[in-house]
């Protein structure tokens, strides 16, 4: 490894412009002659419009044009869509609803978009937002998974009965509930994943601009995945061809999934700059953020883990209630599927397992991935039931791990997954190790003389990123192929442009990716550019989530290198009247080994631009691209452990101690990756001990839409944490690495929530685990967990 | 409609502007300084932070009008167009950002946090005074570490320059 090369932590090239404010994140795009747009939004969870008068709005200073839904149908543009298809056991279709990007009969919930008004200023189109009435026949409503399947409901969308999108299940039932049925001893859970709002603190945003002269449309938009964008904004929503639709993701302030989907916005600022003649720019506020956005999480889930009379795992069924909201966003039917039930198996050798899920409507907000997206799911009720089997047990819940892990690979689960490398007994014997998880009992007798309540908890996490070969997903339904493009351009001065399909919005792609480079060729890093999120500029890509940028974008930068390697070595070995293969790159030269011959690299890309001399038939110029699809997913794993102090009187937890032992392949740079790990954590333990969302049951309202409702974690939350890693290697992509970016936040939350049920000796906890709830817990054992829930709403309420 | 006349940066600005704009939105949308983001409606991100007669305030929470006759200090005039401020210079060596969104709020309060506390400064204050700044990609660990290390060198810099 060089400085600059994989491996080395090389401070971000990006950074420069985000810490002196020169970051251009798309409000702060600016085009001539652009106007400002706010929507007219539901405040109703559920209803029918029944009149639309916007006479006086239009008439108000500075106002363009106020368009409706009906006018976004008569120009033919699509509903928003679900780009992954999931059966029911019966074998039928998921029953999706429409979705129209402005809602023209029926609004579904509070925040659903019904017109966009497009003024000079942003604050004239407030005015006029605010003066357009829209009358409502108010319907019945219903937030809750549980509630909305039962009958009598009121009924969302015609297309789907009792609210049921689908009822789908994964694994063998029958031999699941014969392997149950012959246990020693079984363990029952309830597990609630409680909803979260993703919270990237940039705004959604987009701008829209049609070009009349060439009938063309560019639109600025805080994407994940921009060529994504495109392609379902031509392909389904009807928007405009590929070839006449540039999607521009600039810099984004972070995403976490929430802007991977393709939202009602975007579409409509591109549609209202054609038919209001202006750029159309749209930023979300928080509030408005809050409403709309993609939410997580939202699942209900009954478990029951079967052990024989040695306490080993001999089966697992899992029942699931999933709140998709009151619309199917882009990977809504995925995440709660395929991204959940086949990551069941955990770290564990289970024979049986079955997951049964049933996703509903609810008139609540979209809900799709969120870091981690149904591994975070799988992980929690996982890890929550193995700790408490162990309780019930009387074992060590590590030991109770330990001798239920999976130790050859490759090792095929019964929920599709087949794991191709890990060491999971490194990882836990490193996390106790780094805790002095022997010394707990101690600490704990310290804690108690200072009248604080200590408890320890840890998880023990798998995760598949690198989603995903195409054609295996392709099977099982979803809409696109999951590779990933890259191009190398070796320019004729020698420095070098890659493009990727990969989008960074906080990863810090254009060092890391260009560290490859680096290592490589051994050019200088200020040599090595990385372009991104502009599909003018690079031609496709599928985009970053689910950690796929390093296994799956790398990867395909790699490929595209071979390539340039190749080529290089036989211009070099023209140049130097030698061997192809006695070529060897180093420092930024090309050599001849064993001599001292040797041709820079600027030169030889020279050459290879001048063409005066290149071997017979070769054609000039050095640019190679490469589609690399992936064999498998790729498999992080690891083990966290918590430590926590209670204070019995006020119910506030104290993070003590948090440890993370990862194992992510290869690390191409390791201050990045512990950046991943930092963040990933924080967000799952504001999942665990503060991060809730709540909707008003009778009314529909989001009693949490914004920072003064919804905790976010802030740094007096949070402990330092204390991070390692060790390596298998990925076996099949070319650099032998996982993936980081999610395990932070799958790993973290039932390690916190173990660590203070061990604390308060009660197992009987929902998250957010916040101070009431923990003092309910601790000073009502025994009584029903529905009576606190709903006291918790309360108090929550009576608080405001 | 409001007359406006501030010093940004150094340099003097006079506008009309609507009584009811925010200093934020002056900032990004008259003077073109984007730096400052708005991240919340509340005043709870923080990443509209900049230094108003050099005290850290959230951009959010005033009206442009009340910044008449001050002095602001945006992101982009933190370093007084030298090379980096230490404090900016610590975020980048410790990995204090990601995504960048709420990092010039983050480092405009930092400055002020180490000006108030100067050598007095220890983890647990910076935890308690960056209560006002949310950020949704570090989990703060290096955004702390970045804090305590340019307080420190900042130190260490006004003792050789005293000397």
């Amino acid at each position: 490894m060089g400085i600059e090369g994989i491996g080395a932590r090389v401070a971000r090239k990006e950074d420069k412009r985000f810490i002196t404010g020169k970051g251009r994140y798309t409000d702060d795009m600016v085009v001539a002659g652009m106007k400002h747009s706010v929507f007219v939004r539901s405040p109703h969870a559920h209803a029918k419009i029944k009149k639309v008068d916007t006479e006086a709005a239009e008439k108000m200073p500075g106002v363009i044009g106020i368009l409706n839904g009906q006018q976004l149908a008569d120009d033919g543009i699509g509903n928003i869509i679900c780009g992954w298809m999931i059966h029911s056991k019966d074998g039928s279709p998921m029953n999706m609803g429409a979705w129209r990007p402005l809602a023209q009969d029926t609004v579904r919930y509070v925040g659903d978009a019904v017109l966009i008004v497009v003024a000079d200023t942003k604050a004239q189109a407030r005015d006029a937002a605010e003066a357009c009435i829209v009358e409502y026949e108010e319907l019945d409503i219903v937030t809750q998974p549980d509630k909305a399947l039962a009958d009598g409901a009121p009924q969302i969308h015609p297309e789907a009965k009792n609210n049921l999108i689908f009822d789908w299940g994964l694994g063998d039932e029958e031999a699941t509930d014969k392997a149950l049925a012959s246990a020693a001893h079984i363990t029952e859970m309830d597990i609630v994943n409680n909803r979260l709002v993703p919270n990237a603190m940039e705004p959604r945003a987009a701008l829209g601009i049609y070009d009349d002269a060439e009938d063309h449309y560019t639109c600025y938009t805080t994407s994940q995945n921009p060529h994504v964008a495109r392609l379902v904004m031509s392909a389904f929503y009807n928007v405009a061809p590929e070839n006449k639709l540039r999607v521009i993701a600039p810099d984004v302030g972070g995403g976490f999934g929430s802007k991977i989907y393709i939202y009602p916005e975007e579409i409509v600022c591109l549609w209202a700059s054609k038919r209001t003649g202006v750029p159309v720019k749209w930023t979300a506020d928080r509030t408005e953020s809050f409403l709309t956005d993609a939410h997580g999480r939202d699942h209900i889930t009954k478990v029951k883990m079967g052990f024989d009379a040695n306490n080993n795992i001999v089966g697992l069924k899992v029942d699931t209630i999933a709140n998709l909201g009151a619309y199917m966003s882009l990977f809504s039917s995925a995440t709660p599927t395929y991204l959940y039930a086949t990551l069941l198996s955990g770290q564990y050798n289970i024979p049986a397992i079955y997951g049964n899920v049933r996703a509903v409507y609810t008139n609540t907000a979209p809900v799709d991935a969120y870091r981690g997206a149904g591994r975070p799911e799988a992980t929690y009720l996982l890890e929550r039931t193995m700790e408490t089997a162990a309780r019930e047990l009387g074992v060590d819940p590590a030991e109770l791990r330990r001798q239920n892990f999976i130790r050859e690979f490759p090792h095929q689960t019964p929920v599709i997954m087949n794991y191709d490398a890990g060491d999971f007994e490194v990882s836990l014997d490193a996390a106790m190790k780094q805790i002095d998880y022997a010394g707990f009992a101690k600490r704990k007798k310290e804690a108690e003389s200072r009248g604080k309540l200590r408890g320890i908890g840890m998880s023990c996490y798998i995760e598949a990123c690198g989603i995903a070969p195409s054609q295996a997903v392709g099977s099982l339904g979803a809409g696109v192929g999951l590779w990933e493009s890259a191009e190398v351009r070796v320019n004729a001065v020698g420095t070098i442009e890659v493009l990727t399909g990969s989008h960074s919005h906080g990863q810090g792609h254009e060092t890391t990716f260009a560290q490859l480079v680096c290592e490589r060729f051994g050019v200088p890093m200020d040599s090595v550019s990385i372009v991104h999120g502009d599909t003018d500029k690079v031609q496709m890509g599928m985009g970053t989530y689910g950690s796929r940028s390093g296994a799956v974008g790398m990867s395909a930068i790699m490929k595209a290198l071979d390539k340039v390697e190749m080529k290089a070595k036989k211009i070099a070995a023209h140049l130097l009247e030698a061997d192809e293969a006695d070529i060897e790159i180093e420092n930024g030269e090309l050599k001849v080994a064993g001599t001292d011959k040797s041709v820079p690299w600027f030169q030889m890309a020279l050459g290879a631009y001048t063409a005066h001399n290149l071997p017979d038939g070769m054609e000039p110029g050095l640019k190679e691209g490469a589609f690399y699809d992936p064999a498998n997913f790729t498999f992080p794993a690891g083990c966290y452990i918590c430590e926590v102090e209670v204070d019995p009187d006020t119910g506030t937890t104290k993070i003590i101690d948090f440890v993370a032992a990862d194992d992510f392949g290869n690390i191409i740079n390791p201050m990045i990756v512990e950046g991943q790990v930092h963040g990933g954590v924080a967000q799952g333990i504001g999942q665990a001990l503060m991060e809730g969302t709540y909707y008003d049951p009778d009314s529909g309202q989001l009693l949490t839409a914004s920072y003064m409702d919804y905790q976010m974690p802030r740094a007096e939350d949070l402990p330092n944490f204390q991070l390692s890693t060790s390596v298998t290697e990925c076996p099949h992509n070319p650099l032998g690495i996982k993936g980081c970016g999610e395990a932070g936040a799958i790993g973290s939350p039932p390690a916190v929530i173990n660590a203070i049920t061990n604390a308060i000796d009660n197992n009987d906890l929902t998250m957010p685990a916040t101070p009431q709830a923990v003092w309910t817990a601790l000073h009502n054992k025994g009584g029903s967990r529905d009576d606190k829930n709903q006291f918790d709403r309360h108090i929550t309420k009576a608080a405001k | 409609m409001a007359k406006v006349s501030l010093t940004v940066n150094g340099k003097n600005v006079e506008k009309d502007v609507e009584d009811r704009t925010l200093l934020v939105q002056f900032l990004r949308e008259d003077v073109n300084l984007t730096g400052a983001h708005i991240g919340c409606d509340t005043s709870q991100c923080g990443a509209c932070v900049v230094h108003v007669d050099g005290k850290a305030v959230k951009s959010c929470t005033m009206l442009a009008a009340q910044a008449s006759g001050c002095e602001v200090t945006t992101i982009e005039g933190l370093s007084g167009g030298g090379d980096l401020h230490p404090v900016q210079a610590a975020f980048r060596e410790h990995h204090g950002l990601q995504c960048g969104f709420c990092t010039p709020g983050m480092i405009m309060a930092a400055t002020d946090i180490i000006k108030r506390h100067g050598t007095k400064l220890d983890e647990a204050t910076v935890r308690a005074e960056l209560e006002g700044n949310i950020c949704r990609c570090t989990g703060y660990h290096n955004i702390v570490k970045a804090i305590l290390d340019a307080a420190s060198k900042m130190d260490g810099a006004a003792k050789v320059a005293a000397e």
